[in-house]
């Protein structure tokens, strides 16, 4: 037993999406205070969409996330599209898909060799192992490079695509100009499966009472696919929710001795989104080949170790690379690049798999079709008291280790999570005008 | 272990208010990235290593707007241990989107986002980081181009200077033989006001150009006004299509008529 009193304060997180920083206080061996501070200037984005037009949130909100614009082009285009009344099908659902597949590539192959990584091998930097393993590290730029790839031909550019609008595209790529991806996207499932053998050999810390029995995992599902843009809001403790319902369920909560806002459901029903909860709602829904490698490497249907999400991302982007070739094979181009949104006054919601989680947005239009309130849950936001959970369970259950060591280690358990610092600063008046209304 | 070559000119990356897009237009480098990290020490890049070298630094890459007074310190810090300062995209070089807040009620924005405004310190407005600091070379964009990214970090490697276009975005339509999408298509498009560098991406893909370069030098503001009056364009529209990433930027050199 330990009586080890310590003050951990990281000012400055590195290797994660945005500005944060740690702070964990131990006394007499018993971990008092954990907090994961998030001190990123706060940009307004509810704010200044009142008063916008209905068409404009899909370029908008995308600014909220350099390494996930696309997830917020989505969550847009589906909110307004829903509050429209108007369903995206055929070709033009297929690209949006073929859009989102090339984010997940990109943003899970950056987080995992440039920023996860090098925790599990004790370096800096993804550059650093690009100079040890000069081999693999090139196939990986080239696998991040063809996420990148897809989003420009099918959305202009990789941050902040300019293809995008409600009711699909403003121009639809020929079978042409997709067929030219498949050499790539061949190469790069290669690199994908390498890349998860790799992260599987990793050692992988663990944290006590991670069990799915007392964590909920909450995702899209969708009965026939592997979740993007569409399905209901599921968890392994049997919640299941239209996405209208979940929204209405969210709340903030005050944390002591916190001034951050956690996202809840229903004020006190703590849960976690990403690729954890992804996999475990829908393994059923992967490839042969993914469940086989999966099977390969080690996880099982209900993964709940943070430290691997690490191989779960992985294989995601293995997915990700098949659910793309299968895309451009089946493709024919539509016969118009998007359907007619109209502008109605209503209330419109949607969530969307966001490389992180699960991405909520709401808006309220007016009769002249201009945006009077605007809600936006992001992953990283309804993630927080999960990793300040995991902090704390951490620590205590490795006081042994040597401050240094523990340090590490507790910015690792934050990365675990892949943040997006900058997306949890729009966190939100939403549930808690909602919570006071209530109270 | 990295070897620290004395001679390679050190680099460094700083975030203000941002996405983080411009950043990783640098990580998503990927043919270019490893050389030029093998040219350049990389000193401060939170994003990307967890290696941190105190200042002095040759370059400085700044992205991001100023928009609480903490910031608006750190970056006359962040100047004095910079030999260059390059900002790098429309939050840096314009305030970005949130300069929307810049003549609003920033309480009641605050209020609007906020549960417990008490709890949240910003400025009223959010300005480019040259209201702040000597800025010697800024690379426009939401986001920038990663080719004008590399160019610029080539060009300092080798000690020129990188010209960058001063142009419209209609000269690179020309160029790349993309057709009008105001002329062929009655589209409204910002490309005749906007500065190049992007490629002309959006008419591109048939859509019109909505200025995240923001403005070019001497845009002829008034007429583009008057022609997108004449294809029927509302002024409410005119007004939120200028209000987007380089609102502050467009704003300043709007003659206030042409608001209206």
């Amino acid at each position: 037993m330990t009586h080890k009193s310590l003050d951990l304060h990281v000012p400055t997180l590195t290797r994660v999406e945005g500005e944060g920083a740690m702070h964990v206080v131990v006394r007499d061996g018993v971990v008092e205070d954990v907090q994961l501070e998030i001190y990123e200037p706060p940009r307004m984005f509810e704010a200044f969409l009142r008063g916008r037009a209905h068409h404009e949130p899909v370029d908008i909100t995308a600014r909220i996330c350099g390494i996930c614009p696309v997830a917020y082009q989505m969550s847009a285009a589906h909110a307004i599209e829903h509050l429209a009344g108007v369903t995206v099908d055929g070709p033009i659902r297929d690209l949006r898909r073929l859009l989102y597949c090339g984010e997940w590539i990109e943003s899970h192959v950056l987080h995992m060799a440039f920023l996860h990584a090098p925790d599990f091998l004790g370096v800096d930097s993804g550059i650093t192992i690009a100079r040890q393993e000069p081999e693999l590290m090139t196939e990986v730029l080239h696998l991040k490079k063809t996420g990148n790839r897809i989003m420009e031909v099918v959305g202009g550019r990789p941050i902040h695509p300019v293809n995008v609008r409600l009711g699909g595209f403003y121009r639809s790529p020929s079978r042409r100009e997709l067929r030219e991806l498949v050499p790539d996207l061949e190469r790069a499932h290669a690199a994908a499966v390498t890349l998860v053998r790799w992260v599987a050999g990793f050692e992988f810390p663990s944290i006590p009472d991670r069990l799915a029995a007392h964590t909920e995992f909450v995702s899209l599902r969708h009965p026939d696919e592997y979740p993007l843009n569409e399905g209901r809001v599921v968890s392994n403790l049997g919640l299941d929710l239209d996405v209208a319902d979940y929204g209405e369920r969210l709340r903030e909560v005050h944390v002591e001795h916190s001034t951050a806002l956690h996202a809840t459901l229903d004020g006190d029903r703590r849960y976690q989104v990403g690729p954890l909860a992804r996999w475990m709602n829908n393994h059923d829904l992967l490839t042969e080949s993914v469940r086989a490698l999966a099977n390969e490497v080690g996880i099982g249907d209900a993964e709940t170790n943070p430290f691997r999400s690490i191989v779960v991302r992985g294989l995601e982007t293995v997915w990700a690379v098949e659910e793309a070739l299968r895309i451009i094979d089946a493709y024919a181009p539509p016969t118009e690049p998007a359907v007619a949104v109209p502008a109605l006054a209503g209330v419109g919601a949607a969530a969307t798999e966001a490389p992180r989680g699960l991405l909520y947005h709401r808006y309220e239009l007016d009769a002249t079709g201009i945006i009077t309130d605007a809600v936006i849950v992001p992953p990283t936001s309804q993630n927080q008291i999960a990793i300040e959970a995991d902090l704390r369970d951490f620590v205590q259950s490795h006081l042994d280790l040597d401050d240094h060591t523990l340090g590490h280690r507790c910015e690792q358990v934050i990365r675990n999570y892949d943040p997006c610092i900058s997306c949890a600063t729009h966190f939100l008046r939403f549930s808690s005008d909602r919570a006071g209304g209530d109270a | 272990m990295t070897t620290v070559d004395e001679r390679r000119p050190t680099l460094a990356v700083w975030k203000f208010a941002s996405c983080d897009g411009c950043q990783l237009s640098l990580l998503d480098c990927e043919d270019e990235l490893l050389a030029v990290a093998d040219r350049v020490a990389i000193s401060y890049f939170p994003e990307a290593t967890s290696t941190m070298v105190d200042g002095p630094y040759d370059v400085s890459l700044v992205e991001g707007s100023i928009i609480t007074a903490h910031d608006a310190e750190r970056i006359v810090e962040i100047r004095r241990q910079s030999g260059l300062l390059v900002t790098i995209g429309a939050c840096a070089t314009a305030g970005g989107i949130q300069a929307l807040r810049n003549g609003a009620d920033i309480a009641e924005f605050t209020s609007i986002v906020y549960a417990h405004p008490e709890y949240i310190s910003t400025l009223a407005t959010s300005t480019p980081i040259a209201d702040h600091v000597r800025v010697d070379l800024e690379l426009r964009g939401c986001p920038i181009d990663r080719r004008q990214l590399i160019a610029t970090i080539a060009a300092l490697l080798n000690r020129h200077v990188k010209h960058l276009p001063t142009t419209s975005v209609c000269t690179e339509c020309k160029a790349a033989s993309t057709s009008c999408v105001m002329v062929a298509h009655g589209t409204a498009c910002l490309g005749p006001i906007t500065q190049a560098g992007c490629g002309a991406l959006c008419p591109s893909f048939h859509r019109g150009c909505y200025g995240c370069f923001g403005p070019m030098e001497s845009a002829n503001v008034e007429a583009l006004h008057r022609r997108l009056r004449e294809l029927g364009v509302e002024p409410d529209a005119i007004d939120r299509l200028m209000r987007t990433f380089d609102v502050e930027a467009f704003a300043r050199l709007a003659p206030e008529g042409a608001r209206t």
